[in-house]
């Protein structure tokens, strides 16, 4: 080939393609099908396995419905600030008690819309692996008043407590502040029982994983519908919650945790942008036994994430086919 | 007095120490005190005090002023926060089309032109990406997802994996020859038979466009720090806070400013890779011979020309080890930038240590770390390759390695192409090794796990609680015991005793600013678990560096090790060690002590290696055995040295105590840790980095001057 010929080879070659693309967008804009941008909805992960196993389920409800879809890995309390500004499009798994507070700043300041809840109820409290009762460490339990019995507080005493009393293991500090530490004190358990604050969710599995191995009991907090739920855990049965009885509403603090809703929410460009898909989501709605099912596919039978949501959706059609319609 | 005169030095440090415990015992525990709950601010106490300053309330316990210093620095956090709050919802809010909704919509200023920033920053990273592993989002930036829906052949097709190792191996055996290339071939296939493929070139994509731009950056104030000792003197205190900062504390107003994602996660990186850039450029440009620039200038360069051929090409290989730096410090953001979005092995990581599955947190730890150490071994290479001038090849001589990965290009895309008839099952092994369908060794290390648990247990829980009763809880009841005004007599001393009025001065105003934060408390323990750790990391890692440089063999694979440890997630540890110590002071201690040998090893090795070997032949001339050679003259010439490891030793402890907060400490960690999840963490997040890295400075404070002294006294540097 002479070298003459190049530029005119590429002129050529640039002016077909820069030709077939405007060809391509001319057609397009009448093959436009369903009223649903095809901007992508953004869908939160977070790091628990229910939660991004049913991101990934939700995902694979929008693109059957001809939508595209993309995740993002966020932190679950920041998110809420993400949607607002637009950032990411939805959240699915809105837990009052975790997440309540987030939420409702977010919506007060406008961009978030609430988009109603899931069948599921939630709950998160102070609770035991089932072996505890089963080799008789703290007879009476999941009542309450079984933790004033002293031979009961001294089999969950660990090395740091101090003076030798039972510990609960809190999560992090930042989850709900000093509400346990307070709750044991207006139970009169304070002689007997201490709290202590763990990291991060993974410390609080690994202390159940360790007590499991060491045959020990452990009281920690967790929260269900969770993947614990099929290994078998009990909350403990503390007194009821009433409005107010919290100290930070005034209260004196002598109640167990409420039972609370599992939320969703979206941006509020969502219904425009995306009508079909809005109205979708506005209709998913996932029982306790569904989602701990989604988890246990992952946690139990070790499927990734996505297998595990394409599993789910390939048994499950006749649930989610009804949101779609 | 015939000892004081002997030893002044002895005896002021005497006096001091006598002062500082008389303080200790002079001022009592006030009845009220109670740690942690004094600064609580999640309840509101009719017993505290509360000031107004700047509009923000600031609530606290109010103590004897010797015991604890008020906060009187508690509005700064809050300050921060409102600010950022108000300069991204508030301030100057404008008309911007959106082109979703096809309306207009109102958005302040700021919050726009970050939103503009990450979207470039989002499309040079999913460029690399989709070159990698193939994709849509390129091709979408430059059309729309409607004409991609409507088209389906536009796609980008993703290089095979096969294509980029054999690239990378090429690359490597042209920039160091055939070891590296063997290696480097090596890595990549067991990245992909392990089937950590894709998350690997996730992570690969954001830190190839991280390292670059940082390196940018860093170069471009490198340079107008040289030329404006103005800009120099600006940057100064910002380049060593930033290098004493944990990473977290970074992340919280990164969130706020450029929301989540593997943008945020390039711009965290940015903001701990471009320091060192600067200081090693600074540091290269400096160390240029003048009559290097003379001979510029009389050949007649303008401004431009003489830094860009002259000066930079001179600096060379200073800047290279800046480059090298940075790449290191990205690859150590991988996994902490997942808690902010980014995509890849980090978050894998993270997801695999939340089932407890070790094993596979391990295997992903591991490409991270062989990842990096490629890299950082290519660009050393490139560092210390010398250009040949004087070379006359052919073209096929000069161009063999682009030939050579031209040709790989079509075979590896030939089998690729075959390899999707020939694996019907849905996964084309040549193309791409799916990432649950590889090799997996993490039923392997689950087990050991197990196995060490149910051999060791026993022992393991009794040297625990000795630890914890005897040791730890002692310790730390001690450091809270210490009364606020002994803490500062005790710091200030020292750095009037070693540095002069200056340097109590500088140390003076670093303790005050803790002190006088909210967080005082917080920060003894956070004092209290590096002390610990960095006393027996030193006792360990002078121990084994000298141990490991009686033998030249054995020190260079110390030296490997470290390498290795250094660029391991340290996330992947804290698990084990949590099933196996509880959720107690002493696991953290034992990541830490894990984390922070590496640098006393290393600094030991390296100072001991810098002691010049005339000096030691002169030694054994002298006629002395090993042991006096080592005690006698290595030991003293390589202290100054070592001090430079024992103050990294310091900043490594700092930042392993403050990731020790996913276990479950008491410090400022938790606090910093909180302030990622909170909405209105950012100024907290900030505040808490910074008293984090006053402590360290503290330290470094002292420690730089008086290896700065010792270097004078010995006649080196």
């Amino acid at each position: 080939m002479k070298k003459g010929n190049m530029p005119l080879i590429i002129g050529v070659v640039v002016i077909v393609v820069i030709g077939l693309v405007f060809f391509m967008q001319g057609g397009d804009k009448t093959a436009k099908k369903s009223g649903d941008s095809s901007a992508p909805i953004v869908i939160p992960t977070h790091n628990w396995s229910s939660q991004i196993v049913m991101a990934y389920v939700i995902g694979g409800i929008f693109e059957s419905m001809g939508n595209n879809v993309s995740y993002v890995n966020a932190d679950s309390q920041a998110v809420y600030e993400s949607i607002r500004i637009g950032d990411v499009t939805i959240s699915h798994e809105v837990w009052e008690s975790a997440f309540g507070k987030s939420f409702d700043t977010a919506r007060d300041k406008g961009g978030l819309l609430d988009w109603g809840d899931h069948e599921a109820r939630t709950l998160e409290d102070m609770g035991y692996p089932n072996w505890v009762v089963e080799k008789g460490l703290c007879p009476g339990l999941p009542d309450w008043t079984a933790l004033k019995n002293p031979d009961c507080a001294k089999n969950f005493t660990t090395p740091d407590s101090p003076d030798g009393k039972g510990r609960m293991l809190e999560g992090p500090q930042t989850w709900h502040g000093d509400l346990i530490p307070q709750r044991v004190d207006a139970l009169g358990l304070g002689d007997l029982w201490w709290v202590k604050f763990a990291g991060s969710a993974d410390a609080l599995w690994a202390e159940l994983a360790a007590a499991e191995k060491e045959g020990r009991g452990t009281i920690i907090f967790n929260w269900t519908p969770n993947f614990t739920d099929g290994a078998g855990f009990t909350f403990i049965d503390f007194p009821p919650y009433t409005a107010g009885c919290r100290p930070a509403d005034g209260g004196d603090g002598k109640c167990g945790s409420p039972d609370g809703y599992l939320k969703k929410a979206v941006h509020e460009d969502f219904p425009n942008t995306h009508p079909a898909a809005a109205a979708a989501f506005k209709k998913m709605s996932f029982s306790t036994s569904q989602i701990g099912a989604m988890a246990a596919l992952v946690d139990v039978d070790k499927m990734t994430h996505e297998d595990a949501a394409k599993k789910w959706l390939a048994d499950n059609e006749s649930v989610w086919k009804a949101f779609t319609k | 007095m015939q000892f004081i005169k002997k030893y002044p030095k002895a005896f002021q440090w005497l006096f001091l120490l006598v002062i500082f415990f008389a303080l200790c015992f002079a001022i009592e525990v006030p009845e009220t005190y109670k740690f942690i709950r004094g600064q609580a601010e999640f309840v509101k106490d009719p017993n505290q005090s509360f000031y107004v300053f700047l509009g923000k309330e600031v609530r606290y316990y109010a103590f004897d002023v010797f015991w604890r210093l008020p906060p009187l620095l508690g509005w700064l956090p809050i300050w921060i926060n409102d600010s950022l709050f108000f300069l991204m919802n508030e301030w100057l809010p404008m008309e911007f089309w959106n082109s979703d909704t096809q309306t207009y919509k109102t958005r302040p200023l700021v919050l726009q032109v970050t939103r503009e920033i990450t979207s470039i920053m989002t499309f040079l990273i999913e460029l690399i990406r989709e070159i990698l592993l193939g994709g849509l989002k390129t091709i979408v930036a430059f059309t729309s997802w409607d004409w991609v829906g409507s088209n389906s052949w536009a796609k980008m097709p993703g290089l095979p994996w096969t294509v980029v190792a054999a690239g990378s191996a090429i690359l490597a055996y042209k920039l160091s020859g055939k070891g590296l290339a063997i290696f480097a071939g090596l890595v990549m296939v067991y990245i992909s038979i392990f089937g950590q493929w894709k998350p690997s070139m996730q992570t690969l994509s954001f830190i190839l466009v991280a390292a670059p731009l940082s390196f940018v950056f860093g170069l471009g104030f490198g340079i107008a720090a040289y030329k404006s000792k103005r800009v120099e003197k600006a940057l100064y205190p910002i380049l060593l806070v930033m290098q004493t900062m944990p990473q977290y504390a970074v992340l919280v107003p990164a969130l706020v400013l450029f929301g989540v994602g593997d943008h945020a996660a390039v711009i965290i990186t940015m903001i701990v890779a471009v320091p060192p850039m600067i200081l090693l450029t600074l540091l290269g440009l400096r160390a240029v011979p003048p009559e290097v620039i003379e001979a510029g200038r009389m050949s007649g360069c303008n401004n431009w020309q003489l830094m860009f051929k002259v000066l930079i090409p001179t600096a060379r290989r200073d800047i290279l080890i800046g480059v090298n730096q940075v790449i290191m410090v990205c690859f150590s953001m991988a996994v902490i930038s997942a808690f902010i979005g980014a995509k890849g092995l980090g978050f894998n990581l993270l997801l695999a240590l939340n089932q407890l599955n070790i094993g596979l947190a391990l295997e992903a730890g591991l490409c991270i770390s062989l990842i990096a150490i490629l890299l950082d071994k290519m660009s050393l290479a490139w560092a210390n390759k010398q250009v040949d001038y004087f070379g006359n090849l052919t073209f096929f001589e000069r161009n063999k390695n682009a030939i050579f990965f031209g040709v790989t290009v079509l075979i590896g895309i030939v089998l690729a192409y075959l390899g999707s008839f020939f694996f019907k099952q849905g996964f084309n092994y040549l193309f791409e090794v799916p990432h649950n369908k590889g090799i997996s060794t993490a039923d392997f290390w689950n087990k050991g796990v197990d196995w060490i648990f149910d051999t060791f247990f026993v022992y393991i829980k009794a040297f625990n609680t000795w630890l914890i009763v005897e040791v730890l809880q002692p310790m730390r009841a001690l450091y809270l015991r210490m009364p606020a005004v002994a803490t500062l007599v005790l710091v200030v001393g020292a750095g009037y005793l070693i540095g002069g009025i200056r340097s109590a001065l500088v140390v003076c105003g670093l303790t005050l600013f803790i002190a006088l934060s909210p967080w005082w408390d917080r920060a003894l323990v956070t004092t209290y678990m590096a002390t610990f750790g960095v006393i027996v990391s030193c006792i360990i890692g002078f121990t084994v560096g000298t141990l490991s440089f009686q033998n030249k063999h054995s020190a260079n694979f110390m030296l490997g090790v470290c390498d290795i440890f250094q660029t391991f997630p340290s996330f992947v540890y804290l698990i084990p060690v949590m099933m196996l110590f509880g959720i107690t002071d002493t696991s953290v201690l034992i990541a830490v002590i894990v984390y922070a040998t590496i640098p006393a090893t290393r600094y030991t090795i390296e100072g001991l290696r810098s002691v010049p070997t005339a000096l030691h032949d002169a030694a054994t001339m002298s006629g002395v055995n090993k042991f006096q050679r080592l005690t006698k003259i290595e030991f003293p010439l390589a202290f100054p040295h070592m001090m430079l490891g024992l103050n990294q030793t310091i900043v490594f402890a700092l930042f392993m105590v403050i990731i020790g907060a996913f276990i479950g400490t008491e410090d400022l960690g938790q606090y910093i840790l909180k302030a990622l999840s909170d909405k209105n963490g950012a100024g907290i997040g900030l505040t808490l980095g910074i008293c984090v890295a006053f402590i360290g400075l503290i330290f470094d404070n002292l420690i730089r001057t008086w290896v700065g002294q010792r270097k004078k006294h010995l006649g080196i540097d």
